[in-house]
């Protein structure tokens, strides 16, 4: 693998267990991840799929899952033309107990230099993990409009 | 939040931030390169800026390699954005009442 294009890190006061269940259930990605669901049995070469409104946005297949340690997965937009000639990309979201919070460093690669999904991941993350840190450590997210998201394409 | 603002505080610091933002990933070497900062100097600015968390490292291939990490700016304009959203609704909400009273 060439070097991962992003890495963040967010520290969180919760449990690698929560901050699992946080990523891998449609309870919680519904509330910090601008509505969207995740799909998945979670077990290694297993289907994953994003959905936004019963309609899937992104699919790509689970390649590490070590709760509540470790999980990666490939994923490929579905739903704009514009972002469907790009590659697949992967996320690895690594978890790791900091005294009393948790360390979550989120890593993601595998985008065309200049893509345009590369926009619109970097616009994304940040607000997506600022989410979930309110989340789980207020049991509440701060409303960020969906358009954030789609601010990216444009971006060079 | 005190870290992240005292880290900002700063235009070496800023400057680093910069060249990330233009170009993430990059080892010490390559952050060195074209400026007018001591390797030293550059080091000290990255650790402080890695204890705000605007910079987080890797290990990559035996490089270090260092990432822009937007979070902590995210979080801070999360926190106040939102109120001066709240004052505009209410100003709206205020005009709308005001602008309809007159056709009662």
């Amino acid at each position: 693998m060439s070097k991962p294009q992003f890495v963040y890190v967010t520290y969180i006061e919760t449990t690698p267990e929560k901050l699992w269940e946080a990523l891998t259930s449609s309870a919680f990605t519904r509330q910090y991840w601008f509505g969207a669901e995740v799909r998945s049995d979670w077990k290694v070469g297993s289907p994953f799929a994003l959905t936004l409104d019963g309609e899937v946005t992104d699919s790509g297949e689970i390649l590490e899952a070590d709760p509540p340690r470790r999980l990666s997965y490939s994923f490929k937009h579905l739903k704009y033309e514009e972002l469907r000639g790009e590659p697949i990309s992967r996320v690895v979201f690594t978890i790791e107990p900091f005294g009393s919070l948790v360390r979550l460093t989120v890593l993601h690669d595998g985008f065309v230099e200049g893509g345009k999904y590369l926009g619109a991941v970097s616009n994304g993350w940040p607000a997506i993990l600022s989410g979930l840190k309110s989340l789980l450590e207020r049991g509440q997210v701060l409303a960020i409009p969906r358009t954030a998201l789609n601010k990216g394409f444009d971006a060079k | 939040m005190d870290e992240v603002f005292k880290a900002l505080a700063d235009a070496s610091r800023r400057s680093l931030l910069d060249r990330l933002h233009a170009k993430n990933g990059q080892s010490l070497n390559e952050l060195c390169e074209g400026l007018e900062m001591t390797r030293q100097a550059v080091t000290k600015h990255l650790v402080i800026l890695e204890e705000a968390n605007l910079v987080t490292t890797i290990r990559h291939r035996r490089e270090k390699l260092h990432y822009l990490n937007p979070v902590p700016i995210h979080q801070i304009g999360e926190r106040w954005i939102r109120k001066f959203e709240r004052g505009k609704l209410a100003a709206l909400s205020e005009l709308k009442r005001q602008l309809e009273k007159r056709d009662e």
